[in-house]
């Protein structure tokens, strides 16, 4: 199985029927992007596939023959950090920050796709995403923020 | 630590001034601080103060004992250092330590005192007086019960200012200085001609003075971080990835494990691994406590295997159907089951021969599922347990894990307590702990890092208690004149003590009735609540704001549906009813930041409010929901609580509306209930909590008129049950007397 991870061939060793996830985390040593539920309920597993955001506990790795997936830690390019982290950054969204890796890649998905969402589609795009300590209220903030940030 | 030592020292006098019977502690134990855990493997050329600050040559480092669960902990207790010693906030990292009797939380002491004093002919000022010392001699490292921020404000500014004085008598011998012309900034000490000394390079000569024992803390005015926005100091960390947690720990050879146990909490059997071995990567099926362990080489086989088990479950030692919890609950209020009057002012009896309301309430069971599994990296040797993972008791641990392979003491187990993804009270329980050393200890010298399936962490969620109440009163001239409140509840102390091998404490469990007996609310005459413990329900522990994340719901709806009959308005009247001034000003902020002029806002908007004392913290609420074609939607949240002093107004903004998040979610969404004896509800779908979509504007104000410092972890919890379920009221004329609310309305 070869592909790339935050622009580096990889290449793996994992049954094709395992997830995403797991070959990030257990052969990669991915630590960033992590397990909550495992059946897409949660986002905190969120990557992107070929540009797209995907829960990756549902990717089977026998899927991704040839694909680009970047992850959290491949989402800051040329050592600065993507304005959705900046903006992260400074609403100070974080509690335990658990879930945040999927947030962050979810919100840079959906700023991509549209870079001026509407209020209904940050509700329809981030309510994927759970995030128990509650920070939904500086999420929205931050989103808002890395919009402006990207439009300038 | 002379300023601690002399604080000590006061309160066992007044203790036994008191009462004669703390004299048994000694005065030499009481006043004796516990050793320093880092003397213990202190290299050469470096310093350690006291059990908090650690310096040497490169590095200076904070010890943060108070685990950090999300709510900034770390973050809070590192700030309070900085003020003191003069360092930036990239001058310095942060270790969570190791176990120690030193890092004891004394600040359980107040609540505590604050509970007894309801039943007890005592004044707090005593009771506190009375448990303090009390507190150190258990040494009980623990986070919990939102007490990290009052346990650090004096300790760790007066650690801190013991090693700035220290290092400036360290710069003044070196250099023959006298130290009274010397200053410290940005983590060094300055010399009279503007020389600066960094703390690393007087590390070998502080290490030869005794620490400076008297040291007085800065002024309000003096402070350069206390009371303004810091910058977290995980929070790049969390933003990019590369915040490691416990279930990130990994180990040179190690194995995955995940746990299959009884859903039903009872005894395993029998079972069948035939098929779990049969998946590529499983490399065993090993039994553990009331079920078993597939070791595996991934987590990923490991969650396979356990998949692949076939299992013969013994029943649950509760009631299978929940049907029958609620009618054990019913039943409960009986001569025989009643613990104690918590609050019996007046003549309740007398008022309420012809009640205005009587009426049942219902609170559930609640999972606490914070996003991050349970986990566990264990490897036991025939020295050692070692445990790496995050746990909010971290000295019980070693007692606890110490018990699980019958040959080693609890010195012999070294636990690495991490950050927690997210706890909410889950980590305040062991079996994760226990359930990885007993896999590891059947296969000695290999690292086992154990991972629970969220449908395994729902499964064995120990989740929050259950309680049923019966709620009167009276009601006369456009004022509520009496209230009665009967809550029988499950004993989570009890529950949750056993589990952890401490001693259940004496007396009534006040987690029955915290949130209801302590409203402030002394100008209603006649008040009474009771409360009772309901025996042989499924085993609970504590969930976020304990007893008062229903206490509360149960309060104030009751009071708002006496308000209703008595023709008032609920804020006015409770306005009215409320005799302490702190809270007082918490809920006439609230209303002139909602701009209340009635439930009835106008433009079909409906508001509802609470006020809830907890943790020591008066909270009110005021929500603002419209009914919509597709449903009720949430607008507005008006939150203003008052912890007496703000350490950091950007953390404590972000807990507050996380914590009107947590009441609201659950009061909407989430419940756990039982069939067959195992709980229903597997994983997110079932019990969500608050989803983005659902989340209203909420918008917050701290007051600082509370005479002691407290936490605002929980706090903000109990009110929001109750403010939305009194704004559904205004806005439905339905009055919902249980949560989930969702069972009874739909939300957008």
């Amino acid at each position: 199985m070869h592909f790339t991870v935050n622009g580096a061939p990889r290449t793996v060793k994992a049954a094709a029927d395992t997830p995403l996830l797991w070959v990030l985390r257990d052969e990669l040593g991915l630590m960033g992007t992590k397990y909550g539920c495992g059946v897409a309920l949660c986002g905190a597993c969120t990557v992107h596939v070929d540009g797209e955001a995907v829960r990756s506990c549902q990717v089977l790795i026998g899927t991704l023959e040839g694909a680009a997936v970047v992850t959290i830690e491949g989402l800051a390019r040329a050592g600065s950090l993507h304005p959705v982290q900046e903006a992260w950054i400074e609403t100070q969204v974080a509690q335990c920050g658990y879930c945040q890796s999927g947030q962050v890649m979810q919100a840079a998905s959906m700023l991509a796709l549209d870079p001026n969402p509407s209020d209904e589609t940050i509700d329809a795009i981030m309510s994927g995403n759970l995030c128990r300590c509650g920070t939904y209220p500086r999420i929205r903030a931050a989103i808002r923020l890395a919009q402006a940030k990207m439009g300038t | 630590m002379g300023t601690m030592g002399t604080i000590t020292r006061r309160a066992f006098l007044v203790a036994s001034a008191a009462v004669g019977g703390a004299a048994i502690f000694g005065i030499y134990s009481i006043a004796r601080p516990h050793a320093n855990p880092l003397d213990d493997d202190l290299p050469n050329g470096a310093v350690s103060f006291n059990p908090w600050i650690k310096i040497d040559r490169e590095t200076i480092t904070l010890i943060t004992p108070h685990a950090d669960i999300g709510q900034g902990a770390a973050h809070m207790q590192a700030l309070l250092m900085a003020e003191e010693l003069d360092l930036d906030l990239d001058q310095f990292k942060t270790e969570a330590g190791v176990p120690a009797a030193a890092y004891y939380n004394g600040a359980f002491a107040l609540e505590a005192a604050e509970m007894i004093s309801a039943t007890v002919p005592l004044p707090v000022t005593v009771l506190h007086a009375m448990l303090a010392p009390v507190l150190k001699l258990t040494g009980l490292q623990v986070t919990g019960g939102s007490t990290s921020t009052a346990d650090s404000w004096v300790k760790l500014r007066t650690a801190a200012a013991s090693a700035r004085e220290t290092l400036k008598l360290a710069a003044a011998r070196v250099h023959g200085v006298d130290v009274t012309r010397l200053t410290t900034h940005k983590g060094a000490v300055v010399m009279p001609d503007g020389k600066r000394v960094r703390y690393q390079d007087l590390a070998v000569p502080a290490a030869g003075i005794r620490p400076v024992q008297t040291v007085t803390l800065r002024q309000p005015n003096e402070w350069r971080y206390i009371g303004r926005p810091t910058a977290r100091i995980d929070m790049v960390a969390k933003c990019t990835g590369r915040q490691t947690y416990g279930i990130d720990a990994t180990a040179s050879g190690m194995v995955h494990a995940t746990p299959v146990t009884n859903p039903r909490r009872g005894a395993m059997l029998s079972h069948d691994a035939t098929e779990a071995l049969a998946v590529p990567g499983v490399r065993d099926v090993v039994k553990i406590t009331n079920g078993v362990a597939v070791v595996a080489d991934t987590t990923w086989a490991a969650f396979k295997g356990a998949r692949a088990m076939r299992f013969d479950w013994g029943p649950a030692p509760y009631p299978g159907e929940q049907a029958d919890h609620w009618a054990q609950a019913e039943a409960s209020f009986t001569k025989e089951r009643f613990q104690a009057n918590w609050r019996n002012d007046g003549d309740v009896e007398a008022m309420i021969k012809t009640s205005a309301v009587n009426v049942v309430y219902r609170a559930p069971y609640i999972a606490h599922q914070p996003l991050e599994p349970l986990s566990a990296l264990a490897l036991v040797t025939d020295a050692m347990i070692e445990v790496t993972a995050g746990n909010q008791i971290p000295t019980q641990v070693r007692q606890v894990l110490s018990t699980v392979t019958g040959t080693h003491t609890p010195d012999q187990v070294i636990f690495r307590n991490q950050q927690s993804g997210g706890s909410f009270g889950h980590r305040l329980e062991f079996d994760y702990l226990r359930q990885a050393v007993e896999v590891a200890n059947q296969m000695r010298g290999t690292p086992v890092k154990l991972t629970y399936t969220r449908e395994e962490d729902f499964a064995q969620d120990f989740p929050r208690h259950l309680a049923v109440a019966r709620g009167s009163g009276a009601v006369a001239n456009g004022q509520v004149t009496a209230i009665s409140l009967d809550i029988a509840a499950a004993p989570v102390m009890a529950s949750q003590m056993r589990r952890a091998g401490l001693p259940i404490p004496p007396g009534p469990d006040g987690q029955i009735t915290a949130g209801a007996y302590n409203a402030p609310y002394g100008n209603v005459q006649h008040f009474r609540v009771r409360g009772y413990a309901v025996p042989n329900l499924a085993p609970t522990s504590s969930w976020r704001a304990v007893g008062a994340s229903y206490g509360g719901f149960l309060i104030e709806t009751l009071v708002d549906e006496l308000i209703h009959a008595a023709g008032a308005d609920p804020v006015a009247e409770r306005l009215r009813m409320i005799d302490d001034p702190v809270a007082h000003a918490v809920l006439e902020t609230c209303a002139k930041m909602a701009s209340w002029n009635g439930p009835d806002r106008g433009n079909g908007r409906f508001g509802g409010v609470a006020l809830v004392h907890s943790f020591g913290v008066p909270c009110a609420e005021i929500v603002e929901i419209e009914m919509t074609a597709g449903g009720l939607k949430l607008h507005n949240v008006w939150v203003v609580a008052d912890p007496g002093t703000v350490v950091d107004p950007v953390n404590i903004e972000n807990l507050i509306q996380g914590g009107v998040v947590w009441g609201l979610g659950h009061a909407m969404n989430s419940e756990i209930t039982y069939r067959d004896g195992m709980a229903e509800q597997t994983n997110f779908h079932a019990a969500e909590g608050l989803r983005l979509h659902q989340c209203p504007e909420i918008h917050v104000r701290t007051l600082e008129n509370n005479p002691s410092i407290r936490g605002m972890g929980e706090p903000p919890v109990p009110p929001a049950f109750p403010a939305l379920g009194n704004a559904i009221f205004a806005a439905t004329g339905k009055r919902l007397r249980e949560t989930p609310f969702k069972k009874f309305v739909d939300f957008v």
